[in-house]
């Protein structure tokens, strides 16, 4: 180091030296050997990929989305049969993807919650319950829950014409669980109507109550008039058009049932598994969310003489969220990304139909971009909910 | 007043008092644990009837009804199935667990080289235990033999075709011993990629960081099995002519792209809570960038994110389970492959199989999650002011 400080006296090699030693100017020669390297490989990869894709006679673009899909898909939630283009048969995909994660996540919240303040409860039996499901879960892999479910408990289930008995009209079998469809009769956008209705007034009330208990300190019981107005209203009109919703009841035949709507073991198997699966997690986030909130402030509210209902709503909650709402979020995501399992147990979701399309097209690179696209979009715009869902909920300081 | 001598002084504690009656004991605990409010007693009487529906009938399928011994399918299936057991009376097949578990280990690893792979286990075992315990020394050297010589002498060991050794390709290899091949590699290449990309995401140079950047959140934003996918469709289609890419190698390179994203975000999790009068400390004595990261940041960051590495790994261990999609035989792959072997297809095999298979990662991750506890306790001591 030293000797090259002496060279340095003179002036050529002072100029190379300080160029060499001089951060900015390294950082600009690392930056542009990065993306030298970087175009170099992807250029080798890209030419060694147009080469074996010509090779094996494989076509490229998005065209065959306009192609016939030719395969059938079990579950769909829009019109599908097999002479629908492939990029119907996507779009399928998508939905079912969407539908299995939205249900998950709805009952893995649920499970969580329930499971996570379980797991604090004073009463040492039901802590200690709640404890035993979350490290059971936790500590197996999710696809291993799927397999259970489907192949272990699912399938050995009776026979069509044994089917069990549901309530609600609803038959379980080894083909899936039979529900009754609702069939929309005229008059039914009255109900719904009458659901945003009651939806606006509780709002309305919501935001008067508040102000009159800011003001003078008068509680107003809002969340018993929202469900009466909320739940109240439809029902009201529901039985004032005389029932305009009609259930199509599954009836047992001699070796299947007609009628009604099947949930198929596919599906049943991935949400239970990832609603449990995912629940234990949750479960640990809530309660270490509830653990952070000082005992003082549950002291303080104590103190103030709020019943326990109130000091869980009003103190403990709202401060929890802030913790819990961050890592829930990834939680979610995991389940949107878990939900991809469904290919080992045959359910239609987005992987397992872009899978046939790719053994059937060839088109690996197409059809994985459009993985990355679908599921980086529904990252995103999780992301951005729960962000939004964050601020609104963070704490405004002064 | 110095003569006026003091007439008792007590040179003893005062005993403690008992604690007041109905203060201790069982019934003290059943009635402040158990059955404190109303509320309390009807939950706790709920949960001894879920305990009271569910553990009996457990323990009975479990064990008491369960099949021990046996050499075929006739021993877990009942009569009307073509077996020997009563009618009605259904129970775990250990049988078929005890006929399969040197396949569940060592897949179809052959017989006669099976001591292989258990050389590599016991090396793995014995290099393992002081790097966990953190009071052995060397940890450096050890980390050394561990993550560096172990991966290659085993790769030699348990491929062979050199030093005498026959040869065994992979699609021979399966169960236990492909899913911990799997995790450890993922850990291992994971580690380095993981600081780099940790260090390139806080770097100050904008091209650097922003690829960084996109890499990890790309490869977090989607699903392993679109990237163990990607690997086995797409890593072929990237090569020149003539070369392959073995199945195993290509579930490795899936596996360690997606956990060294993760493993990123682990550490910059703990680069982002060293002070910053550390990296001024090392900027003002004159360390290079390499210098202050190998010295003093690193060292501090990841000793801080130990759990977070140990908790990546279990989700690694868990998460290799889905290389059976992509058609290989790892513990999950092995028990479900093995549950179609018409010599033992009886309804209740793919459960006992699943039973199986879950305590074991079960075993392992739970050991895994109670070692992540133990040093996030251990670390805390530590840094306490």
């Amino acid at each position: 180091m030293a000797g090259m400080a002496l060279n340095s006296d003179t002036p050529h090699t002072k100029k190379a030296s300080s160029l060499i030693y001089d951060p900015k100017a390294r950082g600009i020669f690392y930056q542009v050997l990065t993306v030298a390297l970087l175009v170099l490989f992807v250029w080798t990869i890209a030419q060694n990929t147009i080469h074996n894709l010509q090779r094996a006679n494989i076509a490229s673009g998005f065209a065959f989305l306009k192609g016939r899909a030719g395969f059938d898909i079990g579950q769909s939630l829009i019109a599908y049969s097999s002479d629908s283009t492939y990029g119907r048969a996507l779009v399928v995909g998508i939905l079912n993807t969407l539908q299995v994660a939205i249900i998950g996540i709805i009952t893995a919240s649920i499970v969580g919650f329930i499971v996570g303040i379980a797991r604090l409860s004073k009463n040492w039996l039901i802590a200690k319950l709640a404890q035993v499901y979350v490290e059971v879960f936790r500590n197996i892999p999710p696809l291993l829950v799927i397999f259970f479910w489907y192949k272990g408990v699912l399938t050995i289930l009776p026979q069509a014409r044994d089917s069990l008995h549901l309530p609600l009209g609803s038959y379980l079998n080894n083909r899936g669980l039979f529900v009754p469809t609702p069939i929309l009769g005229a008059g039914t956008w009255m109900m719904l109507v009458a659901l945003l209705i009651g939806i606006v007034c509780t709002v309305v009330i919501a935001r008067w109550a508040k102000k009159r208990q800011m003001r003078t300190g008068q509680p107003f019981h809002t969340v018993w008039t929202g469900i009466a107005l909320i739940v109240g209203l439809p029902l009201v009109t529901f039985l004032a058009l005389g029932s305009p919703i009609t259930f199509d009841f599954p009836i047992a035949g001699k070796f299947n049932l007609t009628g009604g709507s099947v949930l198929g073991p596919e599906f049943m198997s991935l949400y239970l598994a990832l609603s449990f699966y995912t629940a234990a997690f949750i479960a640990e986030i809530v309660r270490a969310g509830i653990r952070s909130v000082p005992k003082g402030q549950t002291e303080a509210a104590n103190a103030l003489g709020l019943r326990s209902n109130a000091v869980t709503r009003l103190i403990v909650l709202p401060q929890a969220l802030r913790i819990i709402i961050p890592p829930l979020t990834s939680q979610y995501l995991n389940l949107t990304k878990n939900s991809s399992l469904a290919v080992a147990v045959g359910f239609s979701d987005v992987v397992a139909i872009g899978g046939t399309m790719l053994n059937q097209t060839g088109q690996a690179v197409e059809i994985v971009a459009l993985w990355l696209v679908i599921y980086l979009s529904i990252s995103v715009s999780t992301a951005i909910f729960m962000n939004w869902f964050n601020t609104k909920m963070a704490l405004v300081e002064r | 007043m110095a003569n006026a001598s003091p007439v008792f002084v007590r040179r003893e504690m005062v005993a403690a008092q008992p604690a007041p009656p109905g203060a201790t004991g069982a019934t003290y605990w059943l009635r402040t644990k158990l059955f404190a409010t109303p509320k309390d007693i009807v939950l706790t009487l709920l949960a001894i009837a879920l305990i009271v529906y569910i553990v009996p009938g457990m323990i009975e399928w479990l064990f008491i009804h369960a099949s021990w011994t046996g050499e075929n399918r006739a021993a877990c299936a009942t009569i009307a199935q073509g077996g020997v057991l009563p009618d009605g009376q259904s129970g775990a097949c250990w049988a078929f667990i005890g006929a399969k578990f040197q396949q569940f280990i060592f897949g179809r690893y052959p017989f006669d080289e099976r001591w292989r792979p258990l050389l590599v286990m016991a090396l793995f075992v014995i290099l393992l235990i002081p790097m966990l315990l953190p009071k052995v020394p060397y940890k450096g050297w050890n980390a050394l033999a561990l993550f560096i010589i172990l991966p290659i002498v085993a790769f030699f060991l348990l491929i062979g075709g050199s030093f005498g050794l026959p040869y065994v390709e992979t699609p021979l290899w399966g169960g236990l011993m492909v899913t911990l091949i799997l995790s450890f590699f993922g850990i291992t290449v994971s580690l380095p990629f993981g600081i780099v990309l940790a260090l390139g995401r806080r770097s100050e140079l904008p091209v650097i960081k922003m690829l960084c950047v996109i890499f990890i959140e790309v490869i977090r934003g989607i699903p392993l099995i679109t990237v163990l996918f990607m690997a086995s469709v797409m890593l072929p289609l990237f090569l020149p002519d003539g070369w392959t890419f073995d199945k195993l190698l290509r579930a490795l390179i899936g596996v360690s792209i997606f956990s060294s994203a993760y493993m990123a975000e682990v550490i910059r999790g703990g680069l982002q809570v060293i002070p910053k009068g550390q990296f001024e400390g090392a900027d003002s004595l004159g360390l290079s960038y390499w210098q202050k990261m190998r010295l003093i940041i690193l060292p501090q960051a990841i000793k801080l994110v130990i759990p977070g590495i140990v908790n990546t790994f279990i989700g690694l261990f868990k998460d290799t389970s889905l290389v059976s999609i992509i058609g290989m035989f790892d513990l999950l792959g092995i028990v479900t492959l093995n549950q179609s072997d018409a010599n033992w297809s009886t309804p209740v095999t793919p459960v006992t199989g699943y039973v199986f298979a879950g305590f074991i990662f079960w075993l392992f991750c739970f050991g895994m999650s109670r070692y992540s506890a133990f040093m996030e306790r251990h670390l805390d001591t530590a840094h306490q002011r």
